[in-house]
């Protein structure tokens, strides 16, 4: 058995929870959601025995480390994140409809990977050998989960609010009135991004004092580091927002959608599109 | 006039404490970061010959080139500073208040305020019954402070205050954050220095293109890199001895100093950056071998050097290098390229190797075989030095942030009263955080109230 194979399983699982969690929606069957849940949660276990066995497989080879290095794995790690953080959150409100527009962020995630990233496990470069690559990248890729899970809410928020404005006489009513309320939504928007934004900080110090120790600068408005910065400005002012009148709802929602795109571009477009000193990330 | 003024300056006041004025900066903020990710930074040559006149006119205008350090990106940064200085002015007395001078009575105007209320099913006497709400209360919540007012008992109890001022630690660690910023541009450095093996330097150019000297000598003992068998570097690795006066000092001697592990001395540090081939060039050592005779010549040259051979041929090094695993697959070992020139032929390139693969070196050479034994290559290396005294005091707003941040978002103040007068027991709470999580816990803990 290799971790190739159990990506591929993990990659199906979060399809059939995916289609578990539509299913739920349609039939309004709380049994059905339970069981998306934990469709979730299987692929979670399996993709986490696919990680472990990725990081001895990299031990195998001689020159082990753990899974984190290029972009192959850190997409994979991402996606772990995103039902890590969506499963927190479900167990502990329950709100099941969610899953079906959290779980396909990181199915489209486990799917690219396996589709079109060279997943080969190279050895780590000199400028990644050090222990803060893992608290780095473990404490950025968290807080990106939790500002997906957000999104993903925050999408739900904008169906609902239409539905709620035409009065539910549309043939969609019936999916959408598994959502939870706006009010709940809304709520939800702001907890998820409570967990992302301390995460987020961590990730952006932890990469700062990274940086400081192998290079001597620990802020270099390189365009990773400016970006990062950029989806920290954002959050904030969803933070801040909060707190003075007509921000919350609608805007907050639209607010966190934004935020999420910037994070992507973080994490992706700059990456794929600009140069600097994060060009492993290839 | 003075009420003019006064009007005006009120109005600034409101302005700088304004969340709007927050949100605008913070947005404002993001939205001009972008630039400086799109736009290169520090105008590199190549990238100018892609702009056309217009546009590198009117981009150093803007100071887009060096966009985080032009004066209207500084002044958003300030406006930001001063507006979450004004903010907190503003807000922190109040709620100073609320931690420092707590509400110890409930009474009914109070009580009308509060989300959570409830009356307990309890008789006896008042006395009695706060002595046993004060013990219940300290053990399941926090040790309640008692005022008696009115002909009633008065029981007030709270966790976390400090956390009402978690928001205010974090504007305070940006303001610390920029102090250390600002302590390391103005006494700090950042620069660059390369080092020839052997060498050894006394003063480091800054990037703002001043020499500073460091006080001391640093040498370069050694330079080494090493490769994976795929071919990508593994390691970058200096040894680096530090000498006072001319003499090595103890503990410095001889420093391996690789990427992600540097050498500080006297509070500046030296970072593993770059290397390359030193100019002196390298030293190539070929073995040639009478294939007949079995006669053999050792001979060494530098890069391009025409070595004269045994029966009149030529031969030049035309590139080398210590290990040819990334250029041929399947051969590893010391390999060049080279040009042989037969007597009176014409010159022929080839790559020899060294003598374990004989019969690869036997294709070439006519009479001869040629081996490649090696080089002395000689290499710089690159350091990043760096002294930025502020460092501390970041990593000190950085911690500050972490703390005040946990403190904000995971940490609630909870409050709850409790009123004894001859009418019944009376109960009420709040919290600064999550209501319908306290109220869960409210309730839970009137329950345990209600069996005292």
């Amino acid at each position: 058995m290799s971790s190739s194979m159990l990506f591929n399983v993990t990659m199906i699982v979060y399809m059939v929870s995916t289609c578990i969690f539509f299913a739920f929606l349609a039939s309004r069957s709380k049994a059905v959601g339970l069981a998306g849940t934990y469709a979730a949660l299987f692929g979670f276990l399996v993709q986490t025995a696919a990680i472990g066995l990725r990081w001895k497989e990299s031990y195998d080879q001689g020159h082990g480390h753990a899974p984190l290095s290029n972009l192959f794995e850190s997409v994979v790690f991402f996606s772990w994140t995103i039902i890590l953080i969506f499963l927190v959150i479900d167990f502990k409100y329950k709100y099941r409809a969610i899953g079906f527009f959290v779980v396909p962020f990181a199915l489209f995630g486990m799917a690219w990977a396996q589709l079109g990233l060279d997943s080969g496990i190279e050895p780590l470069v000199p400028a990644l050998q050090s222990n803060w690559l893992v608290y780095h990248v473990i404490t950025c890729f968290l807080g990106y989960a939790a500002f997906a899970v957000a999104c993903g809410i925050s999408i739900m928020y904008l169906l609902r609010e239409k539905l709620e404005q035409t009065g539910g006489n549309s043939p969609a009513g019936g999916v959408l009135s598994m959502f939870p309320s706006i009010k709940i939504l809304d709520d939800l928007n702001y907890k998820a991004i409570m967990i992302g934004f301390p995460l987020l900080t961590l990730g952006i110090v932890t990469g700062a004092a990274w940086a400081n120790y192998a290079w001597g600068t620990y802020w270099s408005w390189d365009p990773k580091e400016t970006w990062s910065l950029i989806v920290w400005f954002v959050y904030a002012a969803f933070l801040h927002a909060r707190i003075t009148r007509g921000w919350v709802g609608r805007r907050a929602a639209i607010l966190s959608i934004i935020g999420f795109a910037a994070t992507i571009f973080c994490y992706l477009g700059v990456n794929l599109l600009l140069s600097g000193l994060h060009s492993y990330g290839k | 006039m003075t009420t003019n003024k006064r009007g005006l300056a009120q109005q600034l006041w409101d302005f700088f404490c304004s969340l709007r004025l927050t949100i605008f900066l913070l947005i404002g903020l993001a939205l001009t970061s972008i630039i400086g990710t799109v736009i290169q930074q520090g105008p590199q040559r190549e990238y100018l010959a892609t702009l056309s006149e217009t546009k590198i006119r009117l981009y150093s205008a803007l100071g887009f080139f060096d966009m985080y350090h032009s004066w209207w990106f500084i002044l958003l940064l300030y406006l930001l500073t001063l507006n979450l200085i004004c903010c907190s002015i503003k807000r922190l007395p109040r709620v100073w208040k609320i931690v420092s001078e707590p509400v110890l009575v409930m009474d009914e105007a109070f009580q009308k305020s509060l989300t959570s209320v409830k009356e307990l099913k309890l008789r006896g006497g008042k006395s009695e019954l706060k002595d046993k709400l004060a013990s219940l209360l300290k053990a399941e919540f926090a040790a309640p402070v008692v005022t008696e007012r009115d002909g009633a008992y008065h029981l007030f109890a709270q966790k976390n205050r400090w956390c009402r001022l978690g928001v205010y630690v974090v504007h305070f660690s940006i303001i610390i954050i920029f102090i250390g910023a600002l302590i390391g541009s103005f006494f700090g450095y950042k620069g660059y220095v390369n080092i020839p093996e052997g060498g050894a330097i006394s003063q480091v150019a800054t990037r703002g293109g001043k020499m500073v000297d460091l006080g001391y000598q640093v040498r370069c003992e050694k330079f080494t890199v090493t490769f994976y068998d795929t071919g990508a570097p593994k390691e970058f690795k200096s040894l680096l001895t530090v000498l006072e006066n001319g003499q090595p000092v103890p503990g410095y001697q001889s420093v391996p100093v690789i990427v992600n592990d540097p050498l500080t001395y006297k509070g500046v540090t030296f970072y593993q950056s770059s290397y390359g081939p030193s100019d002196e060039g390298a030293l190539y050592h070929i073995s040639v071998r009478n294939r007949s005779t079995g006669a053999q010549v050792k001979l060494d040259g530098r890069q391009g050097e025409r070595l004269a051979l045994p029966g009149g041929a030529f031969l030049s090094v035309m590139e080398a290098t210590q290990d040819v695993r990334p250029f041929m697959k399947g051969f590893d070992g010391p390999g060049a390229q080279v040009e042989f020139t037969p007597a009176g032929g014409k010159p022929q390139p080839f790559v020899i190797l060294s003598s374990r693969y004989d019969s690869f070196n036997a294709e070439h050479g006519g009479d001869l075989i040629i081996t490649f034994d090696g080089m002395d290559q000689k290499f710089f290396t690159g350091l990043q030095v760096a002294n930025d005294p502020g460092v501390l005091v970041v990593w000190l707003g950085c911690l500050l942030m972490v703390i005040g941040i946990c403190m904000a978002f995971f940490m609630s103040h909870k409050r709850v009263w409790a009123r004894i007068s001859d009418d019944g027991v009376t109960v009420g709470g709040s919290a600064s955080k999550n209501p319908a999580g306290f109220e869960m816990s409210f309730d839970e803990l009137v329950q345990k109230l209600n069996k005292a």
